[in-house]
């Protein structure tokens, strides 16, 4: 574990850089970890941000992601290049995914 | 102590050879992952394993219900062969791995190509096995970008970080 300041607030982050609480999340820490990510964040990131923590708890894959209506799956890969089930839940403060699919 | 530098893993060739529903799924999870992670991959699909490729085919996958260990009745007790070749049994054990994996969110056969190929896997049929069973491109799924040899496969699956996995 370790101490990391995002977007001014001092927050507990997992080695890997995924927050430890997903309470103190919100989108000025999005928009900054997002930027560590080179991604700049749109309304679309967004949409599909907020369906991600809604559905943090609910074993999230990226099948469930392409199936929310926000965005398909192709769409998935292009907003949050290189892994996006990761990086997306890394930009919406959620623990790190555990899925294979 | 020397420090350990591990060369990451950038790139999968995966060659799918059977055709049993556990074969060709380890080799779709494989490549999921891959691609999941950021990594490149691509698929060879050749002998039996063109048939989870091959629109016929592909949406009808058995596992082996007679001479596979790993099949258990439900409970634990081990399946009895003889009643593994009973009409039906294989076909009725398929539907229900089938429906496990769809409560778990692995996707049907032709929908994980959907996936694998959306996260940017490529999908390829091995020219040799087409020709042995009398295939053509338009009997194979809209996912393989080609019928290509081993050889045309190797060439593409160099570089560093790149691994060559057959299941």
């Amino acid at each position: 574990m370790a101490q990391k300041t995002i977007a001014g607030v001092n927050l507990e982050v997992t080695e890997d850089g995924y927050l430890e609480d997903s309470t103190q999340w919100n989108e000025e820490i999005a928009k900054e970890i997002a930027k560590e990510e080179g991604i700049e964040l749109t309304d679309k990131h967004f949409e599909v941000i907020n369906f991600i923590r809604e559905n943090a708890d609910a074993g999230l894959t990226i099948r469930k992601v392409g199936k929310s209506g926000i965005v398909d799956i192709k769409g998935f890969y292009e907003l949050f290049p290189g892994g996006p089930l990761k990086i997306a839940s890394k930009i919406a403060g959620i623990k790190k995914p555990t899925s294979c699919v | 102590m020397a420090e350990k530098k591990d060369t990451q893993v950038k790139k999968v060739a995966i060659i799918c050879a059977k055709a049993s529903l556990e074969d060709v799924y380890a080799s779709l999870v494989l490549a999921n992952g891959a691609v999941m992670e950021g990594m490149e991959a691509k698929i060879f699909f050749t002998f039996f394993g063109l048939d989870a490729i091959t629109k016929k085919h592909m949406k009808k996958l058995h596992t082996a219900s007679v001479g596979n260990p790993g099949m258990r009745m439900p409970g634990g007790l081990p399946f009895p062969t003889l009643l593994g070749a009973l009409p039906g049994v294989e076909a009725g054990v398929s539907a229900m791995m089938r429906k496990q994996m769809d409560d778990i969110d692995v996707p049907p056969v032709d929908e994980f190509l959907d996936m694998i190929t959306a996260g940017g896997g490529e999908i390829y049929a091995c020219k040799l096995a087409v020709d042995m069973f009398k295939l053509k491109k338009e009997d194979l799924s809209d996912h393989v970008i080609d019928i290509i040899t081993i050889g045309d496969f190797y060439a593409m699956a160099g570089g560093e970080g790149s691994q060559i996995i057959f299941t």
